[in-house]
């Protein structure tokens, strides 16, 4: 026990997971897992993610590769969209006699 | 629960804190990144790690009737149960990483007795009926618990019990298919089934805790939204639940005070003895000390395992790189 306090540190490398559910749909983040490489973070994931039929395709990313936006922007990062409500098609009122549009 | 008596930190205040209890009021999610108080943050690594590490220790006793399941059926049935519930630990270890602990850290403080898990794991399983009872009662109490902790403030928590509860309800349902067989088998079987009821009745209602009217920390930790129901209320919602099934099994729960209360509509019973309860907690239960020697030996005898697939991954990264230079 004592020269484990010692040693470097070898804890392996924490993976981010993404599944695709079913054919046709998007990949999904579904969790995270340590493993030492890709290839065994693959069938870690296959073991922990999809004992239940829950996927058909698995990607995994090294969690420290992924940059995220931050928390604190949400306001003025998103806003524009809020004020711009002619991107939506509800913006736009079209008689019911011009039919399905 | 599988997070017994949780110490809530005590935290910092000001606006932020304001803003923060105004998140969690209006049922939103709290995020790694988030801001939040920093007694929230230790609490939750507390409270989830503890409950990761019962999920992993809770295999302990289980695995102990794999090689001597009944059937190949039922022997695979357990593998598979017994698979989960690492499965859990995995998930809740990951969702108490995202609050800044290591994976690493919390395994060591749960094999040198700085972290807890469930006083449940604590007892043995002398019988294969006990596997039956730990499936009915045990999973069945932890359901209690996990299905409201679904709607947790913290995101990464709330989601990794979204998934658990999704495989919980086979858990107890294989457990219960057990009982029902031994209670409809033969004499001896039916005793079995009783012994296991008699042995693992009070500990599955200390699972819940001792009654949390007047902690401080229950309080706290239901303001912040991480503990939802108060310990006696899970309880009664158990008995509640739990005595009509055992009737069915014609198995008789050892309890001279149950009664229903045709007024209430609930089930009157008796406490466990909460003594018996600190002292499992403190160390002195009939398994704490080979639950946390086998942890121990596991962790020592794979740290080759995991050194070695390190050095292998970072050789092939070298080679990898160097060939592309080679290329270059
Ligand atoms: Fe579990
Ligand atoms: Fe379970």
């Amino acid at each position: 026990m004592s020269d484990q306090n010692t040693s470097p540190r070898t804890e392996w490398p924490l993976w981010e997971i993404f599944i695709r559910g079913q054919h046709g749909m998007s990949h999904r983040h579904v969790g995270s897992l340590h493993a030492p490489d890709a290839e065994m973070a693959i069938k870690n994931a296959r073991d922990v993610y999809t004992r239940r039929n829950e996927g058909v395709s698995i990607w995994v990313v090294e969690a420290e590769k992924i940059t995220a936006s931050s928390p604190s922007d949400k306001g003025p990062m998103y806003e524009p969209s809020q004020s711009k409500v002619y991107r939506h098609p509800t913006f736009f009122d079209i008689p019911d006699d011009v039919g399905a549009m | 629960m599988y997070a017994q008596m949780v110490k809530s930190e005590n935290t910092d205040n000001g606006p932020e804190l304001d803003a923060f209890q105004v998140r969690i009021d209006a049922g939103e999610k709290i995020e790694p990144k988030d801001w939040m108080p920093a007694g929230y943050r230790k609490t939750l690594i507390r409270q989830i790690s503890q409950h990761a590490h019962s999920e992993i220790v809770g295999q302990l006793p289980e695995g102990n009737w794999i090689t001597r399941a009944p059937t190949l059926e039922r022997k695979a049935i357990l593998l598979a149960k017994v698979q989960d519930e690492a499965g859990h630990g995995l998930y809740l270890y990951c969702a108490a990483e995202t609050l800044g602990v290591s994976r690493d850290e919390l395994t060591e403080m749960l094999l040198d007795g700085r972290m807890k898990y469930s006083s449940i794991f604590n007892y043995p399983t002398l019988t294969w009926a006990d596997i039956g009872a730990i499936g009915w009662l045990v999973d069945g109490a932890a359901i209690m618990n996990q299905v409201p902790l679904q709607r947790t403030s913290y995101g990464p928590y709330a989601r990794a019990m979204v998934r658990i509860c999704k495989e919980e309800s086979f858990h107890q349902r294989q457990g219960y298919d057990i009982m029902m067989k031994m209670a409809q088998g033969s004499d001896a079987q039916k005793r079995m089934a009783q012994d296991a009821l008699n042995r693992y009745w009070y500990p599955s209602l200390m699972m819940f805790g001792p009654s949390d009217k007047e902690s401080v920390h229950s309080a706290q930790s239901m303001k912040w939204r991480i503990k939802i129901n108060s310990n006696d209320e899970l309880r009664q919602k158990f008995v509640d639940q739990t005595v009509p099934q055992a009737e069915y099994l014609g198995l008789t729960v050892p309890d001279d005070n149950l009664r229903l209360n045709p007024e209430t509509g609930h089930y009157e019973f008796s406490e466990p003895d909460w003594s018996e309860f600190f002292e499992v907690l403190n160390g002195n239960g009939p398994c704490n000390k080979e639950r946390l020697e086998a942890r121990n030996k596991a962790w020592d005898d794979g740290q080759w395992v995991r050194d070695g697939m390190m050095a292998h991954a970072r050789k092939k990264a070298a080679r990898a790189a160097a060939s592309q230079v080679a290329a270059e």
